[in-house]
C-alpha cells in the first residue's frame, strides 16, 4: 500500500530540549494509527506538527503526496480533535459543527445537509440547537468529533480522544470511533497515554519515549514481541529476568538467570552470542501455576510459594515468591467453577512456561 | 429501649442540624443584604435628595432652594428646571459634546487597550505580572498630578512642541493645550487602565485551544480572531467600555485643566451651576438627566446580553 502520511526525520527543539528527536514514520491510507507514550514523551508535539501548530526544527511531513511541512493549519487537509474538545462556547452545537464548512465557503443549503448528516453520525441530531454548556462530557466529545470530520479531512488527528470520559462511556465510544473511522475511511492518528485504548483502537501503534519511537507495530506485535524493556513494561504487565546466554542450539536458546533462579529456555535466534547479557520477559498469563511439578522437559520450571493472591472473578492473580525471594506475577483463568480457591496463601507451587512464551530483550 | 434511644439521638442531631442550617441562612441573607444596604444608603438616598432638589426653585437662603413640599405636606415643586434644560439649546449641545467626547475616548481606549491586554494575557507568567504592575503603577501618583503633567507635555513650549520643532516637522508651536484634542488625550490616558484590566481578565481566561481549533477548521489567524477571540472577549469589552465611558462622561477635572474656556462639557456645566451660579435645583436636574443618559443604554445593553446568554430552544 502506498504511504499516505510520510514523516521524514522530524525533530522539534524547544531551546536545547528535543521534544521530538529525528522521527520517521509512514502511515497507510485508512489506518487507525496510535502514538502511545507517557506524558512528556513528545507525542503531542508530533501531533501538533502534523496539524501545523508547530513547525518542525528539521524534517518534512507529506500527506497524500503533498509536502505540508510549511503549510499553515488552515490550509492542511487535516483536522484535529482536541483533548479539551475546544468547542466554541458562544456557538450552538450546529454552528460549531458548521464552522469548518463556513470557512470553506460551502453553500448554505449544503452546510445544513452536511451538518445534519454529521450530527446523525454521532447521534446528536436532537441537540443541534443546544449551547455547549448544556451538554454532558460524552456529548461534547461527539460534537468535537462531528466538527472535526465534517470537512472530510484526509487525516483526522485525535489528541487523547477518550481521556476525559468515564470508563463505561470510554469503552462504548472506542467502538463508535472505530465504526465511524470504518464508515468514513479517514486515516486516524491518535495520541494516547492509555495502552488499553491504543490496543483496542489501533491497526498499528508507535511506542514513543523521549522524543523517539521505540517500536512500531501492530498491537499484537507490540504486546507479544516487545523489542525492549521499556515497551515490554509499558504495555501490560510483564516479568523480567536478567541473564546471560549460556548455550545456542538450532532451535533453542538457553539463558542462565540468577534472578529466575534457573536456566530459561527460549526459541533460538541468531543475533546473540554465548556470554551476552540479555533480559528475559514473560507475560503473567503465559505462566502456568500448579501444585504438581510439570513434566514437560522443555519448559522452564521454578519453585515458589504463593505470596499474595487476588481473585478477580474471571482471573486470579498470584504473586509467587521464588526461593531467591524474587516475586513473579502469574495470572490464570478461572475456567472451572469451584467453591474453594484453587490455591491459597503460602501454598508451595511450581510455575512454568513454554520456550515460545519467552521474549528475549537485547537492550 | 434501644429503638427509643436511637430515636432520641436522631432527634438531637436533627435539631442541631436545624439550628446550624438556620444560622447559615441568616448569614447568607446578611451577605446578600449588605451590598443592597450600601446601595440604598449611598446611592438611592442621595439620588432621592437630588431628585427632590431638582423639583425645587432656587432662592437666596440656606439651603438655597425652596421646599418641595409645603407646610401642609402638599407637593409644591415643579418640573420647571427640566423644562429649562430642554428649551435652552446650550444644555443639549453640552450633553451631546460630552457623549461624543466620552465615546471617542472610549474607542481610543479600546483600540489601545485591546492589543495591550491581549499581549499581557499571552505573555509568560513573570513578564505578565510585571506588565500588569506597569499598568497599575500610575495609580500610585495622584490623578491630579498626572493631568498636570500633561499640561507640561502639551504646552506651546512643552515637551511635545519642542521635540517636534527640534526635529523640524513644525516651525511654530502648534496649539495643543486648551483644545478638545487635549481633553481627548487626557481622558484616554487617564482611563486606559480601566479598559485594560477587565479585558485582560477575560482574555487571560480564554482557552487557547479554541483559536487553534478555529484555525484547524480553516480560519486564518485574523478570521479566528474575529470569530472566536472577539466575541468571547465581549464581557470584558463591555465592562471596559462602561468603566471608561461612564466616568469620562461626567469628568470635570480633565476638561477644566486641559480644555479651553469654551470647551463646555456636562461635568463642567454641573460644577458651574452648583458652585458658581449656586442654582442647586438646576444643577440637580442636570445631574438627573446625566444619570438617565448613562443608565438607559446600560440597561438596554444588559438586556441584550441576557438575551444572548439565554439558551436557544
Amino acid at each position: 500500500m502506498k504511504d499516505f502520511i510520510r514523516i521524514r526525520g522530524i525533530s522539534k527543539y524547544f531551546g536545547d530540549f528535543a521534544a521530538v528527536d529525528d522521527v520517521s514514520l509512514d502511515i497507510a491510507k485508512g489506518e487507525l494509527f496510535s502514538i502511545l507514550g507517557g506524558s512528556g514523551c513528545g507525542k503531542t508535539t508530533l501531533l501538533r506538527i502534523l496539524a501545523g501548530f508547530e513547525l518542525p526544527t528539521k524534517g518534512t511531513v507529506e500527506i497524500d503526496g503533498v509536502d505540508v511541512t510549511n503549510q499553515p493549519p488552515y490550509q492542511r487537509p487535516v483536522n484535529m480533535m482536541f483533548q479539551s474538545y475546544a468547542i466554541f462556547p458562544h456557538m450552538s452545537v450546529a454552528k460549531n459543527v458548521a464552522y469548518g464548512l463556513q470557512k470553506e465557503g460551502v453553500a448554505r443549503t449544503d452546510i445544513e445537509k452536511r451538518v445534519d448528516q454529521a450530527l446523525d453520525l454521532v447521534q446528536l441530531r436532537d441537540f443541534a440547537k443546544r449551547k455547549p454548556d448544556q451538554l454532558s462530557g460524552g456529548q461534547r466529545q461527539r460534537v468535537a468529533l462531528a466538527r472535526a470530520i465534517i470537512k472530510r479531512p484526509k487525516v483526522l488527528l485525535l489528541d487523547e480522544p477518550l481521556a476525559a470520559l468515564d470508563k463505561k462511556l470510554r469503552e462504548r465510544t472506542q467502538f463508535e470511533l472505530m465504526n465511524i473511522q470504518d464508515e468514513l475511511g479517514i486515516t486516524f492518528v491518535v495520541v494516547t497515554h492509555d495502552q488499553e485504548e491504543a490496543m483496542t483502537l489501533s491497526t498499528r501503534i508507535a511506542v514513543m519515549e523521549q522524543g523517539r519511537f521505540l517500536q512500531i507495530g501492530t498491537p499484537l506485535e507490540i504486546y507479544e514481541y516487545p523489542r525492549n524493556r521499556f515497551v515490554a513494561d509499558f504495555i501490560g504487565t510483564i516479568n523480567t529476568f536478567d541473564g546471560t546466554v549460556q548455550q545456542i542450539d538450532e532451535n533453542t536458546l538457553v539463558i542462565d538467570s540468577e534472578e529466575a533462579g534457573t536456566t530459561i529456555t527460549a526459541l533460538g535466534r541468531h543475533d546473540v552470542v554465548v556470554g551476552q547479557k540479555v533480559c528475559v520477559a514473560v507475560r503473567p498469563e503465559k505462566i502456568f501455576v500448579g501444585k504438581d511439578e510439570p513434566d514437560n522437559s522443555e519448559d522452564t520450571r521454578v519453585r515458589g510459594v504463593v505470596h499474595d493472591l487476588g481473585y478477580l472473578g474471571n482471573l486470579s492473580l498470584y504473586r509467587i515468591k521464588l526461593v531467591n525471594d524474587n516475586i513473579v506475577l502469574v495470572s490464570s483463568q478461572n475456567r472451572r467453577r469451584s467453591a474453594s480457591r484453587f490455591l491459597e496463601w503460602e501454598d508451595e507451587v511450581w510455575i512454568s512456561w513454554r520456550p515460545r512464551s519467552v521474549a528475549v530483550l537485547l537492550e | 429501649m434501644a429503638p427509643a434511644q436511637r430515636r432520641g439521638v436522631a432527634g438531637v442531631t436533627l435539631m442541631a442540624g436545624d439550628t446550624a442550617f438556620r444560622t447559615d441562612q441568616l448569614w447568607r441573607r446578611v451577605a446578600v443584604a449588605a451590598p443592597y444596604l450600601w446601595l440604598l444608603v449611598f446611592f438611592l438616598a442621595p439620588f432621592a435628595i437630588i431628585l427632590k432638589i431638582s423639583l425645587a426653585d432656587p432662592i437666596i437662603a440656606q439651603p438655597p432652594f425652596t421646599q418641595t413640599f409645603d407646610a401642609e405636606g402638599d407637593f409644591a415643586g415643579s418640573a420647571d428646571n427640566f423644562r429649562f434644560l430642554l428649551t435652552d439649546k446650550l444644555y443639549a449641545v453640552t450633553y451631546l459634546r460630552s457623549v461624543v467626547m466620552a465615546a471617542a475616548a472610549t474607542i481610543l481606549c479600546l483600540a489601545l487597550g485591546f492589543p495591550m491586554a491581549y499581549g499581557i494575557a499571552r505573555s509568560d507568567a513573570t513578564t505578565r505580572s510585571l506588565l500588569l504592575l506597569l499598568i497599575v503603577l500610575p495609580f500610585w501618583i495622584s490623578f491630579l498630578l498626572r493631568v498636570y503633567a500633561w499640561m507640561g507635555l502639551m504646552n506651546n513650549y512643552g515637551v511635545i512642541n519642542n521635540l517636534l520643532m527640534w526635529i523640524g516637522i513644525i516651525e511654530q508651536p502648534i496649539q495643543l493645550m486648551y483644545t478638545d484634542f487635549a481633553i481627548f488625550v487626557g481622558l484616554a490616558y487617564s482611563y486606559l487602565p480601566f479598559m485594560i484590566l477587565p479585558l485582560y481578565a477575560t482574555l487571560e481566561r480564554m482557552d487557547l485551544d479554541l483559536i487553534e481549533a478555529a484555525q484547524d477548521l480553516g480560519a486564518s489567524r485574523t478570521r479566528a480572531f474575529w470569530d472566536i477571540t472577539w466575541p468571547l472577549a465581549r464581557p470584558g469589552i463591555i465592562a471596559g467600555c462602561l468603566l471608561v465611558f461612564i466616568p469620562a462622561m461626567g469628568e470635570y477635572v480633565i476638561p477644566y485643566l486641559l480644555g479651553g474656556p469654551e470647551a463646555l462639557l456636562i461635568g463642567r456645566v454641573l460644577f458651574d451651576e452648583f458652585f458658581v451660579n449656586r442654582d442647586w435645583p438646576l444643577a440637580s436636574a442636570v445631574a438627573i438627566v446625566l444619570l438617565l443618559l448613562l443608565v438607559v443604554p446600560i440597561v438596554l445593553l444588559q438586556r441584550n446580553q441576557a438575551k444572548r446568554e439565554e439558551p436557544a430552544t
